[in-house]
């Protein structure tokens, strides 16, 4: 082994580091990092005041209000229900129970075009759910919050329940030997137990639904200035051919997602702290 | 809790058969401190249950009733028209081969990253995550920066008289970026917690790699291998954004299934467009069911080799 290897890693008796650290390194490159660079690249081609214009064009900065604030808003009613459920799953016993727990899933499995027409058909004026609300939900921005509030349901249970299971009923008990009402043991004993993975939960169902595209533009109905999200605009741009619009915008969402990703592992390693004390 | 209320049920029902023991009923009270009221228990339960029957229940049953709205025989049609046949067709290989590809990768990553020690490990971990963090849009719009006519090989493809965007190969690539990181996720930490010491015994005993991969390491990882192999194919099949930024939607060409859902339900065939997200969403039920299945026996192993390894 040369000494290059050497500081490379640990030495060990097992054959095979060079071909399945290389091959796995040129996949990434080549499916991955090379075409993700090309986003960024492509910006470097025009200049500061020609992207600062696209990105901040009324337009835009519509569609990043509705794409943020719809998604904000369904992570948020996520974040509660979310809990209620996982609560629920963890705690309760009822009729039906491992079934509603597998089906938690669903939008992680069931595609987006396929949920994006059940919720239009089901939200429209003559639909099922539709015809019984006062007001409008389907082609309109609240259309936009149902699709989201759908494909970000599972991210606040999937990531709350297990912090849940693992929760030491010791504590609860020991706060009722304390005094403590039921109410005070789960504000200041559970929640906060919770929160790191409850707020965890939040930030990855809010990431999925600033780049969700397909259930959204069924219900949205997609007008311009009011009902049009960020990931159709970018589309709008290509299908005009306006490759570096659409790049810019792109690079915009781009930055708020690795932004979001980096703020989700900081979570993350924060809750692995807080389970292993 | 819930054996508690069990026990306290059972004490009560006991004290209710024999009054002698009367003294019994008065325990219930003590899983009191640890639970909730009845009353509130169930309105937890109701109000969950009320949210989950009206953002995924109903919108799953709708499918399928909207789908048989106009009977069987316009849901037959719906799905062996020629532009349907097509679109399944074109799904299938895109999943057919991203499917492969991103197992070889993940197998290759796994092993690399959990049986040696090197620097930057935490970073590659993160690089091949990226794909779940980027926008299905845009994991379509650098494939058209890429390949497009506009696009750093797009005037090379047009000399040589090949296409890739618009074409049966940008559909294949947008899915394998979209689907890379399934099934390298499922794997690396399985055999992160398995460690080292079966192939190391392996290797000593004069096991060769390949073989020590086949005979030791896959088998220890099949399920984990399993799980990552259905999740990526549902994926690999339901993809709609990126593949839709790439596709061209040439009808009998380049559409897959969920873009042909969308020309139809743009046409207004309703029937028919849920005639095909029926089929996709019987596809998402197998899914949850095989994951049911595989999944908890996924985390048994990952705990067994948690204590195993001190």
């Amino acid at each position: 082994m040369s000494t290059r290897a050497l500081l490379l890693r640990r030495h060990s008796v097992l054959p095979g580091f060079n071909l399945s650290l290389g091959f796995a390194l040129l996949y990434l490159c080549f499916v991955v990092l090379i075409p993700l660079s090309a986003v960024f690249l492509k910006t470097f081609t025009v200049s500061w005041g020609t992207f600062v214009d696209t990105v901040t064009s009324p337009r835009v900065v519509a569609s990043y209000r509705l794409t943020f604030g719809a998604s904000l808003l369904a992570a948020l009613v996520n974040g509660v229900f979310g809990l209620l459920v996982a609560w629920v799953l963890v705690r309760y016993r009822f009729a039906g129970k491992r079934i509603v727990d597998a089906l938690v899933d669903l939008p992680f499995a069931l595609p987006t075009a396929v949920a994006g027409i059940a919720l239009t058909t089901l939200y429209a004026a003559n639909g099922w759910i539709g015809k019984w609300l006062p007001f409008k939900v389907a082609y309109t921005p609240l259309g936009v919050f149902v699709a989201l509030t759908f494909i970000g349901l599972p991210f606040v249970v999937r990531t709350v329940q297990p912090v849940l299971e693992d929760l030491q009923r010791e504590l609860e008990e020991a706060a009722a030997t304390l005094g403590a009402s039921r109410l005070q043991t789960f504000a200041r004993v559970i929640f906060p137990a919770l929160a790191p993975a409850l707020l965890t939960g939040f930030a990855l169902a809010f990431a999925r639904a600033l780049g969700e595209y397909g259930s959204v533009i069924f219900i949205a109905g997609n007008m311009p200035m009011v009902s049009e999200i960020t990931s159709l605009l970018i589309i709008t741009k290509l299908e005009q051919y306006d490759y570096t619009g659409a790049t810019a915008i792109a690079v915009v969402m781009l930055v708020a997602a690795f932004v979001l990703l980096l703020l989700i592992n900081l979570l993350q390693a924060w809750a692995r702290r807080r389970q292993g004390r | 809790m819930s054996a508690v209320i069990d026990s306290g049920k059972r004490v009560a029902a006991a004290g209710a058969d024999a009054p002698v023991r009367a003294h019994a009923i008065a325990l219930p009270r003590a899983h009191d401190a640890v639970s909730e009221p009845a009353r509130v228990r169930r309105t937890l339960i109701g109000a969950a249950l009320a949210f989950l029957t009206l953002f995924l229940f109903v919108p799953l049953v709708s499918v399928f009733v909207q789908a048989l709205a106009k009977g069987v025989d316009v849901y037959w049609a719906a799905l062996v028209q020629a532009d349907a046949l097509s679109a399944l067709k074109l799904t299938l290989i895109a999943a057919s081969v991203s499917v492969p590809l991103n197992l070889v990768f993940g197998v290759a990553a796994a092993w690399a990253i959990a049986k040696f020690d090197f620097r930057g490990k935490s970073v590659l971990l993160t690089l091949i995550d990226l794909p779940f963090s980027v926008s299905p849009v845009i994991a379509g719009l650098i494939y058209m920066l890429v390949f497009g006519l506009q696009g750093w090989c797009g005037e090379w493809l047009r000399d040589h008289d090949m296409k890739v965007v618009f074409a049966v190969p940008g559909i294949v690539l947008a899915t394998v970026f979209v689907t890379f990181p399934f099934i390298a996720r499922e794997l690396i930490p399985l055999m992160q917690a398995q460690g080292q010491e079966q192939e190391e015994a392996a290797r000593v005993l004069g096991a060769s790699g390949w073989q020590i991969l086949w005979r030791v390491t896959l088998p220890n990882v099949k399920w984990a291998l399993l799980y990552g192999v259905i999740l990526c194919n549902a994926r690999a099949m339901g993809e709609f954004g990126a593949v839709s930024v790439v596709s061209g939607h040439i009808r009998g060409q380049t559409n897959t299934l969920p873009l042909h859902i969308e020309i139809l339900y743009n046409d207004y065939q309703f029937a028919a467009a849920f005639a095909v997200a029926s089929l996709l969403a019987g596809l998402a039920l197998v899914t949850l069911v095989l994951k049911l299945a595989v999944e908890r026996r996924v985390r048994q192993q990952i705990a067994a080799a948690a204590t195993e390894r001190p």
